[in-house]
């Protein structure tokens, strides 16, 4: 326990009158630091305590035009610039159309700001530990009573003048109020038991409410995403077939379209006598380039050199380049895309039959890049 | 002869009571156990909430069929009840805001309350268009927020406007309600008797020393706050009002439709606070405080608004006549003679010429009528919303369409569960806050303010 200190003299007043009176002798008397408590705003009691006019105003009117012009920056960014839709056959930019929104941002931003501004600067709020708290003169203010409270910190304040002026004021139940050292919050109040249990709890129930609502309630009926529909899927039972599966078998002797199925699958040489029909054409090309930049070049790199971020690990993507790849038909590169070649995997479900063909065209264009034919010359 | 001193203002509070009494009548209901007849009236409104949260439950369960909505009625009882509870909710953001800048003294021993009636209506009011969206659970899809689907809102349609004015019409009630408690949590903290009490009290107080540094900045933060919320109360029914004006159907696409809305809110909501205070300063014994005077100002403004909205009707039949559309004369002489014409006349004489009545002073303070005019203009409002959203839809352009709407026993519970729900809250209200700013009747009190007399 360390020692008491003098916060302020406090006093009490019994009419309105007579606390305005005392406030205005009060300021008279050169007395700075100090306060006039009352249980509602009496009229007159500002210029009483010649206090300047509060500048909330301005935090009002700040963040309220900020409100406004963050409104509508963040309207034209997702309405013209992210997210440009026509919509209603109207311009994207109806300025008219964002007001409202703008409006309402503006008076949201602008009370909450003023609120908080009020309690959290000006009040320094919230503060439980100020030393008039729990007092008598706390209990006597809040509810019917005028007091005013000069606090010993002031310049003019002296315990004996200052007690012998609040009585030449008429003021009644004239009381000393102390504060010690270690009443005052400090950082390592953080670290009280009882603060630090209630945050852990309320951590931990946060973080439960938290992971079975956003893991388990909303996956129960009826918040089941549309997951849960009548539709047959793939790997499901079915009453409605005779076999029981929902999947079925294409009807016999057909194939569907696009579906041609591949017929060297295991007979890779045989594959060779495959001839591209795609002619070369700057579209094919251009598609055959869309492609491997995609699919290819993780591995193959951008030029077919092997020269990827794969490089290094084991194995080392091939080199495109090489002598056995350049001797190649169409045909036989053709099945390692479809069929794929020791760690490389079929590519024949991300490529179709005429993308994986121009897919060829361009890695033809690549070898040729570096290892160009002496007809290229002319 | 008896001689007015029209150089006094009048008192609006009755019999000179004391501050200390003051304190102690308002904080009485929280300080003293809830009575059989709390109980008796909490279990009602209970048992309608739970009516409410049943056929919500099944709802959810079996899906919106087992609503009356059909194809074309697809904005049946859900949005009447929308805008029905939003338009409740303006009566107290008027009178805490709106007759504080116009310094009408009475407000004070109100507007704690309709302030509160506000947060509730508007917490009812919220639950609707989120269930009439057919799966609740993904409201997020409103906000602008960054989502995986890289898409934004649609910031010109008026049903996105709706969700920006209703969301800032409920955090700036409920802080403008908040920081009017705190002065009053902090007598409660001094008055405390119990120790988890004064815990509970002194956080929520945020350590309030009445000090008049604050109080100081605090009046100038109320007058803020007023200012902001009187265009925010316009521009949120306003707002409600451009999801039916916007649109081109017929006897919605009217330019009368905000300020008709907006008097039509205010109209019910004043009902509505005017129903309920009838009890509660009978119970709590507040008669001097929400004195006779301020039931009969409230009639007042239950007569000029509802001169507003006769008005309004009449002008839309006006117009009708006057624009030369046919859909639109058509629309009208089906709303008064069509298969709605029970709905529609239930209307008008609930709402044009009941609230006439108060033309007449010994009926504006007569306690018994008032209450019945009250409940009227209630029901007549809900039936407006009714007339407007069912008879425009379920005839609109194409004759091949036309479909008669018939609500089911689920729109029933919902809309039984939503009184259920507001008035169970408003219940809890009353035994846990105080009704009454007890700062702000202080401060009006005869006595109460200095005289000034050596000025």
């Amino acid at each position: 326990m360390s020692e008491k200190v003098l916060y302020a003299l406090t006093g009490l007043f019994e009419t309105p009158d007579q606390i305005i009176d005392a406030a205005e002798k009060t300021s008279d008397g050169g007395y700075k630091k100090y306060d006039v408590n009352t249980p509602y705003p009496l009229h007159g009691m500002n210029q009483a305590m010649k206090l300047p006019p509060s500048k909330l105003g301005y935090a009002a009117l700040v963040f309220g035009l900020s409100g406004t012009v963050s409104a509508l920056a963040l309207m034209y960014w997702m309405a013209v610039i992210d997210y440009a839709h026509v919509i209603g056959g109207k311009p994207y930019f109806p300025l008219p159309a964002f007001v409202p929104v703008m409006f309402e941002v503006t008076v949201l931003s602008a009370a909450i700001a003023t609120v908080f501004t009020m309690l959290f600067v000006v009040f320094k709020f919230p503060n439980n530990s100020h030393p008039l708290h729990d007092t008598g003169y706390m209990k006597s203010v809040s509810r019917d009573k005028y007091g005013i409270c000069i606090l010993a910190e002031d310049e003019k304040f002296d315990e004996n003048g200052t007690l012998k002026f609040l009585e030449e004021l008429g003021a009644t139940n004239i009381t000393h109020q102390y504060f010690t050292e270690d009443s005052y919050a400090t950082w390592w109040s953080v670290l009280d038991k009882k603060f630090a249990g209630i945050l852990a709890v309320t951590a931990i129930a946060t973080s439960l409410v938290v992971y079975i609502g956003l893991n388990k309630v909303l996956y129960m009926q009826p918040f089941s995403w549309m997951m849960e529909q009548e539709k047959l899927n793939p790997q499901k039972g079915s009453v409605l077939f005779a076999d029981g599966f929902s999947m079925r078998n294409p009807v016999q002797g057909t194939i569907a379209r696009g579906d041609l199925p591949y017929e060297y699958a295991v007979d890779p040489e045989g594959a060779s006598k495959l001839v591209n029909p795609l002619p070369i054409t700057e579209a094919n090309l251009q598609l055959g380039k869309v492609k491997y930049d995609i699919y290819c070049s993780p591995c193959h790199g951008f030029l077919g050199e092997g020269d990827s971020r794969l490089r290094g690990q084991f194995p080392n993507p091939p080199s495109l380049h090489s002598e056995k790849v350049r001797d190649w038909t169409d045909g036989r590169i053709y099945h390692v895309i479809a069929m794929g070649q020791n760690v490389m995997p079929s590519y024949s479900s991300q490529l179709s039959r005429n993308e994986k063909w121009a897919t060829i065209l361009y890695v033809r264009a690549l070898q040729r890049s570096l290892n160009a034919k002496e007809s290229d010359l002319q | 002869m008896s001689t007015v001193d029209y150089s006094q203002e009048l008192s609006v509070v009755e019999g000179r009571p004391s501050l200390r009494e003051l304190d102690d009548l308002i904080s009485k209901p929280l300080e003293s156990k809830p009575d059989k007849k709390f109980f008796i009236a909490i279990s009602f409104t209970g048992l309608m909430l739970l009516t409410g949260i049943t056929a919500l439950g099944a709802s959810f369960i079996y899906g919106t069929g087992l609503w009356g909505n059909n194809n074309p009625v697809g904005w049946g009882f859900p949005i009447v009840n929308f805008v029905f509870w939003v338009g409740i909710g303006h009566a107290g953001t008027l009178i805490s805001a709106i007759l504080f800048l116009f310094r009408q003294k009475w407000r004070t021993g109100i507007a704690r309350f309709a302030e509160g009636m506000t947060i509730f209506a508007v917490i009812t009011a919220a639950m609707f268009p989120l269930i009439h969206t057919g799966r609740p659970w993904l409201p997020l899809y409103l906000a602008p927020y960054p989502n995986q689907h890289s898409i934004w809102p649609n910031f010109i349609s008026p049903l996105l406007w709706d969700v920006f004015a209703v969301s800032t019409y409920f955090i700036v009630s409920l802080i403008f309600w908040y920081v009017g408690l705190i002065p009053d949590l902090a007598v409660l903290r001094d008055k405390a008797g119990t120790k988890v009490k004064k815990t509970i009290y002194s956080i929520f107080s945020l350590g309030w020393r009445f000090s008049n540094r604050h109080w100081q900045h605090y009046e100038m933060m109320y007058l803020i706050l007023a200012g902001f919320a009187t265009p925010l109360v316009l521009s949120v029914h306003t707002i409600v009002s451009y999801d039916f004006a916007v649109s081109i159907m017929p006897g919605w696409h009217a330019t009368i439709f905000p300020p008709y809305f907006v008097a039509g809110a205010v109209f019910s909501g004043f009902a509505m606070v005017q129903n309920v205070l009838i009890f509660i300063r009978k119970i709590f014994n507040y008669e001097h405080i929400i004195t006779l005077k301020v039931l009969e100002n409230m009639n007042k403004i239950i007569l000029l608004t509802g001169s507003l909205v006769g008005y309004a009707y009449a002008m839309e039949f006006f117009i009708a006549w006057y624009s030369g559309v046919q859909a639109e004369q058509f629309t009208f002489i089906n709303r008064a003679f069509g298969p709605y014409a029970w709905a529609y006349w239930i209307m008008i004489s609930c709402n044009v010429i009941s609230p006439q009545l108060f033309w007449f002073k010994k009926i504006r303070t007569s306690i018994p009528i008032m209450f019945v005019l009250g409940v009227l203009v209630n029901v007549g409002m809900w039936f407006e919303r009714f007339v407007i959203t069912v008879t425009s839809l379920s005839r609109d352009y194409l004759p091949s369409s036309w479909a008669y709407y018939t609500p089911t026993i689920t729109d029933f519970g919902i809309l039984i569960g939503s009184f259920g729900l507001f008035f169970t809250l408003l219940l809890i209200f009353t035994k846990t806050l105080p009704v009454i700013s007890i700062a702000e009747v202080k401060a009006v009190v005869d006595g109460a303010q200095p005289t000034h007399k050596d000025h």
